[in-house]
């Protein structure tokens, strides 16, 4: 049965006031159009989930929509810091839980597994394990030394971008994985964006690529070009230059409010959104040609 | 080999390079580490493989990666996998040799802060938090720092162990069981550190024009010497070529 529906749709049948809410997606993938719709819809009190909270959080915090942030790595990297993220911190307006990056996709792993916590080895530095009371110390019960373990994350809803899917929800993705899988089967809804909607043949010509079911995916959406500033493999680049422009855009508020007013208030959907954009800017962002060789599945 | 001008960041990475092994598997940042790595593959070490936090493996990049993520790193690579796959089936098994660290803070026995300064509760500045770090400085067989020599960089004691380095000292690490060897150079502008057997940082070596005297001055404990203080040899002609002409033609971080 096809679930296929629009972005804004989505948004408001799945991401409700004070949910947790895990927009995935590690440098690559990020749902950015996702994240302004939540913005558009003035959702909040959310409890932010991500390794990286990168740009779609940080404008988030700006938009007043979090309450709460998780997370393992709270910069832009290679750019600065995220100032909303970290002054939100600091002022003591944002709450906060904190974990490494193996520790956070730990978390995930559990919630994705049916496990309610994961072990991991000890790694000697102690001040986070302390400062963070989830973190907590187990028994091996075969003998071995003491392992640290976090528990199981079930986000009420998991957000997460993929090249193609069918309209059921059966997605193809490639290059790099993040958390993607592990955040879609640890949630409790999963809104699915899609640079392209296809058919279920080409799902079922190649079932090694499809990691995220149809069976644990709750809504179905097309939307080209969702995940930009941040890029999808073999559609269109990182916008690095937006990121760097983020660092001036976010210092002050009035900066923050006319890039929201502009952007995200002043435009329906992503489909604005890119015409606003424009062709030079597609363009420049638009990767050359690089195939894989096909494999043979055998026709048995 | 003529001298050539180098500034401090080239300094940095073509002696962060010369610590890498050839067939080294090597958990690698983008920046400076990057820069090292792939300065090295191009010299002394064509086998080393390059492997991302982002789950990437044997990265052969076309171009400069400007994130920890960038594109350029898959296209091309022996092997992509999940973030849980990079940190558990290849750091936490034990297939990692070489991790590279920063932070804010880096203190006398090579615990680093990348979290905090001030109470973690009542932060005076925020700083990003661990990412890989905590995972890599504990499970790589050995680790490198690269950073500028500043006092504020330097302190005794850190603020907060984001990772650990050899922690109070002595057998401290080893206690705890952890499986690498921790941090074995932090590579500065000014020279290069290394432990001594009682998992302090001393002075090992000393790069071209700099001093003894010079380190103390940007250094937050009394610095001891290594018994057998070296000199590193100036950044050469190719090394600089590759740096400038092949890896960093616009000259993004150098």
């Amino acid at each position: 049965m096809s679930k296929l529906t629009s972005l804004s749709e989505a948004i408001r049948q799945h991401v409700h006031d004070g949910d947790l809410v895990y927009a995935a997606g590690f440098t690559h993938l990020i749902p950015f159009a996702a994240g302004h719709e939540i913005i558009r819809q003035g959702i909040k009190d959310l409890i932010l989930a991500r390794a990286t909270p990168d740009l779609i959080y940080d404008q988030m915090v700006a938009a007043g929509c979090a309450r709460k942030v998780i997370f393992s790595y709270s910069g832009n990297p290679g750019v600065g810091s995220l100032k909303w993220l970290r002054d939100g911190i600091q002022n003591g307006s944002l709450e906060w839980e904190e974990y490494s990056h193996f520790g956070m996709i730990s978390r995930l792993q559990a919630g994705a597994s049916g496990l309610p916590f994961m072990p991991m080895r000890q790694t000697g530095a102690l001040d986070l394990e302390k400062a963070n009371p989830l973190y907590r110390r187990v028994q091996d019960p075969y003998g071995g030394e003491d392992v640290v373990v976090v528990p199981a994350l079930h986000p009420d809803v998991a957000i997460v971008h993929v090249q193609r899917a069918d309209s059921e929800g059966n997605a193809h993705i490639w290059g790099i994985l993040g958390e993607q899988r592990e955040a879609a089967f640890a949630a409790k809804r999963v809104i699915l964006t899609a640079e392209e909607i296809v058919d279920e043949d080409i799902i079922r010509s190649d079932p090694n690529r499809t990691l995220i079911p149809s069976l644990v995916v709750s809504a179905v959406c097309h939307v080209p070009w969702c995940a930009h500033p941040s890029y999808t493999q073999g559609y269109y680049d990182r916008d690095n230059d937006f990121y760097l422009r983020w660092e001036e855009i976010s210092k002050d508020e009035a900066s923050v409010k006319a890039y929201l007013d502009e952007w995200v208030y002043g435009v329906k959907d992503r489909a604005e959104y890119l015409e606003k954009l424009g062709k030079e800017t597609q363009e420049r962002l638009k990767p050359g040609v690089r195939l894989s060789a096909p494999v043979n599945y055998g026709s048995y | 080999m003529p001298e050539a001008e180098y500034n401090a960041t080239e300094l940095m990475i073509i002696n962060a390079a010369r610590l890498l092994k050839d067939g080294d598997q090597v958990f690698v940042g983008v920046g400076i580490p990057n820069l090292a790595c792939n300065l090295a593959r191009r010299t002394h070490a064509p086998k080393l493989q390059m492997i991302y936090e982002a789950g990437v493996i044997g990265a052969r990049p076309n171009r400069l990666p400007l994130s920890i993520g960038d594109p350029t790193l898959v296209s091309g690579a022996l092997s992509v996998c999940s973030m849980f796959e990079v940190f558990s089936l290849y750091l936490q098994r034990g297939n990692i040799d070489v991790g590279f660290l920063g932070g804010a803070q880096i203190d006398q026995y090579g615990n680093i802060n990348a979290t905090v300064i001030g109470d973690y509760f009542h932060p005076k500045v925020r700083l990003p938090g661990s990412g890989g770090s905590m995972e890599i400085a504990a499970w790589a067989n050995r680790c490198y720092i690269i950073t500028p020599h500043q006092i504020r960089r330097f302190p005794a004691r850190v603020d907060f162990h984001t990772s650990a380095g050899f922690l109070e000292g002595g057998d401290a690490r080893a206690k705890t069981g952890v499986r690498g060897a921790g941090p074995q150079a932090v590579v500065t502008n000014l020279g290069i550190l290394k432990p001594d057997a009682n998992g302090e940082l001393v002075l090992a070596a000393l790069h071209p024009g700099c001093t003894y005297e010079q380190v103390q001055a940007n250094t937050g404990w009394p610095l001891k010497q290594a018994e057998q203080l070296e000199y590193t040899a100036a950044p050469g002609a190719e090394e600089l070529r590759i740096l400038r002409e092949e890896l960093d033609p616009q000259r993004i971080y150098i």
